[in-house]
């Protein structure tokens, strides 16, 4: 009795719904669709304009997929949808260049980029949690200013800190390496996750807190053994969204970090706006640069969307 | 000690990744192991164990040089003389600055709002079909990756060959106007539509994003509502716009004010695309061309402050309007 959940108005929750009642429910959906397929849906139009949009928002990147397959004279001689009308090749030297050639090297990037983004999503993430435990469940003075303040933070644009940020760094003499772009990406992250956080942590029932704390558990325990467990799925969410921010970041990269520790973002920029001509290198290198949050996206998909709509609807 | 700065290969650069991670493992895991004594300790002691840490990292970095920008945008390129409001007459009042501000203004208002339009049209047309799924995951996609990317990718259907027998065209956009007979264009050069062309890049990200959102809203729209206004007599077009909009207009207003903050301090696509030459500046690159590439910090910090104050009418939009869709409820 005391574990109901409170009824969450949160978007996750709708799709949940839709699943968990009973048969009638489940017809009246049967219905719906009937009428669906019946009514607008079925007009050439409307299945026309949806067809457009999925074309527009598909083939650029299709293109630039198979270019970066292609030799170097086939891309410079014709366009890439002729390979569908016959005698084309294919090969990975493209690639080769891109990631190990002696001008690119993208696979140091490649490095740089993981190192970059595992503790600039680890460290905030754990930041805020702890934060946003206190902000929700322990009562000091203060609080709700604080909390305040750091929700209004979040409209704070970056670029209003680099410069000073920045020079903070080059009198530390740690300029250009990686403690400072963490450091970054950790106090520019922790905003949101706070407030995102603070909102997960706000809709677990509060009897669940009441009765450890009745048990003689502290904060600490509290958090590590209740909570804690309770959170993955939203932590689970907000750690993609973070991993992605920080993985596509380019302001922050190329602000604080020297040329030997840039992240991959920075690097294919750079190489467009040295070579933009080669498209055999940039067509691979972009692809390179997008294939981890691609791979991120298909297999936690439901995450993703899930944090993204949790921090927009309630933001 | 010098490879915890300056890392070789690989194996050292994770080698000090994991160093860095310890550290604040071995930090944090002190910290919370003292206040965790149940033996009494104030309430606000354990509050400073859980908040102390991330609240002085937003002191440090984001209160702190937001106050000194502040303050450096009321001094000279050098930061050493006192010249009170001229940076910022310079950026509204120079004709440069000026265009400056009027591209952006041209992000703000369009990005947005197309980006809401067609994700919004998607949705509907989608809903329900027997493809939504792979549907709504095809325009979501642009999401997932980084702006450089999706700047590279329409670079390329942009890319202008010129006009001569034996070249071919190597971007689709072009190919697709010599197709129907018209001479290939510069798309990136040709002011101002250039500009345009690079908005496009912001909409085919940012579609995915009010897609889904809005897509969500508007299968919570109650089910004894659209029964009630079908029995009405309400279909197609009648029912989109008396019912669906209705229903999921804070949802709308909050996809158009994320989209517009994101919009205005994206700096990623213009630099990618066209480093702001041909007319395409926009404040958050001209920020960073006047911080790192012109050294003027004066006028830096002014553009800072600028991109700042530009972000506050949105949010109190965003508040009014959800102020007011709580009243109605």
């Amino acid at each position: 009795m005391t574990t109901t959940p409170t009824p969450g108005q949160s978007v996750a929750g709708t799709a949940v719904d839709d699943d968990a009642r009973g048969a009638p429910r489940k017809l009246s959906r049967l219905e719906k669709r009937a009428i669906a397929t019946k009514g607008r849906l079925s007009s050439p139009w409307a299945s026309g304009v949806a067809i457009v949009i999925a074309l527009l928002w598909t083939i650029p990147s299709i293109g630039l997929f198979v270019t970066s397959f292609r030799p170097e004279s086939d891309i410079r001689r014709s366009g890439w949808w002729t390979v569908f009308t016959g005698n084309a090749e294919f090969t990975m030297d493209n690639y080769n260049e891109a990631l190990y050639g002696n001008s690119n090297d993208l696979s140091t990037f490649f490095v740089n980029s993981f190192v970059i983004t595992i503790p600039g999503v680890l460290i905030p993430i754990t930041l805020a949690l702890l934060a946003a435990y206190a902000f929700a469940w322990i009562k000091f003075p203060g609080r709700n200013f604080l909390f305040v303040a750091v929700f209004s933070l979040q409209v704070v644009p970056l670029q209003v800190a680099l410069v000073p940020l920045l020079s903070d760094y080059v009198d530390a003499g740690v300029n250009g390496t990686f403690w400072t772009v963490w450091l970054s990406h950790s106090i520019f992250a922790l905003p949101l996750a706070i407030f995102l956080l603070h909102n997960f942590m706000k809709d677990i029932p509060p009897s669940l807190v009441e009765a450890a704390r009745v048990d003689g558990a502290g904060h600490v325990k509290i958090f590590f053994r209740v909570l804690f467990p309770l959170l993955v799925p939203a932590i689970a969410s907000f750690g993609i969204f973070q991993f992605l921010w920080v993985w596509n970041d380019l302001l922050v990269g190329l602000t604080f970090t020297d040329t030997p520790y840039r992240p991959l973002t920075v690097a294919v920029a750079e190489m467009a706006g040295s070579r933009g001509g080669d498209w055999h290198i940039l067509t691979a290198g972009a692809f390179i640069s997008m294939i981890v949050p691609l791979i991120v996206f298909i297999a936690l998909q439901r995450y993703f969307v899930r944090g993204m709509l949790a921090g927009a609807v309630k933001g | 000690m010098t490879w915890l700065l300056e890392p070789g290969s690989a194996v050292e650069k994770f080698a000090v990744m994991l160093v860095a991670v310890a550290v604040f493992v071995v930090v944090m895991g002190v910290i919370l192991f003292a206040v965790d004594r149940p033996k009494r300790v104030p309430a606000w002691v354990v509050a400073l164990g859980f908040v102390g840490v991330p609240l002085a990292f937003l002191a440090y970095g984001l209160v702190r040089p937001g106050l000194i920008t502040l303050w450096q945008s009321f001094f000279d390129r050098t930061g050493s003389e006192f010249i009170g409001f001229d940076n910022y007459l310079r950026a509204f009042t120079e004709g440069q600055f000026q265009k400056v501000l009027l591209v952006t203004a041209a992000w703000v208002i369009l990005a947005p709002l197309l980006s809401t339009i067609i994700g919004l049209a998607y949705a509907v047309l989608v809903d329900r079909t027997r493809f939504e799924k792979l549907a709504k995951a095809l325009v979501f996609v642009p999401m997932a990756i980084s702006m450089v990317g999706a700047s590279i990718i329409w670079k390329f259907v942009y890319e202008f060959r010129p006009d001569q027998p034996g070249v071919n065209q190597i971007g689709l956009l072009n190919q697709l106007l010599v197709w129907l007979g018209i001479p290939p264009q510069q798309f990136l050069i040709g002011q101002p539509w250039n500009s345009g062309f690079l908005i496009v890049v912001m909409i085919w990200i940012q579609t995915g994003f009010a897609m889904t959102v809005l897509s969500a809203a508007i299968k919570a729209i109650p089910d004894d509502i659209t029964e009630a206004a079908r029995l009405d007599g309400l279909h197609g077009f009648g029912m989109f716009r008396y019912i669906t909009v209705p229903s999921i207009r804070p949802a709308l207003v909050v996809v158009l004010t994320t989209i517009a903050m994101g919009t205005l301090k994206a700096f990623d696509i213009v630099r990618t695309m066209t480093g702001g030459q041909f007319g395409t500046q926009v404040v958050a690159n001209e920020f960073y061309t006047q911080a790192f590439r012109q050294g003027n910090q004066g006028l830096a910090a002014a553009l800072a402050v600028v991109l700042f104050v530009l972000v506050i009418p949105i949010i109190a939009y965003n508040v009014r309007q959800m102020r007011k869709s709580e009243e109605i409820r």
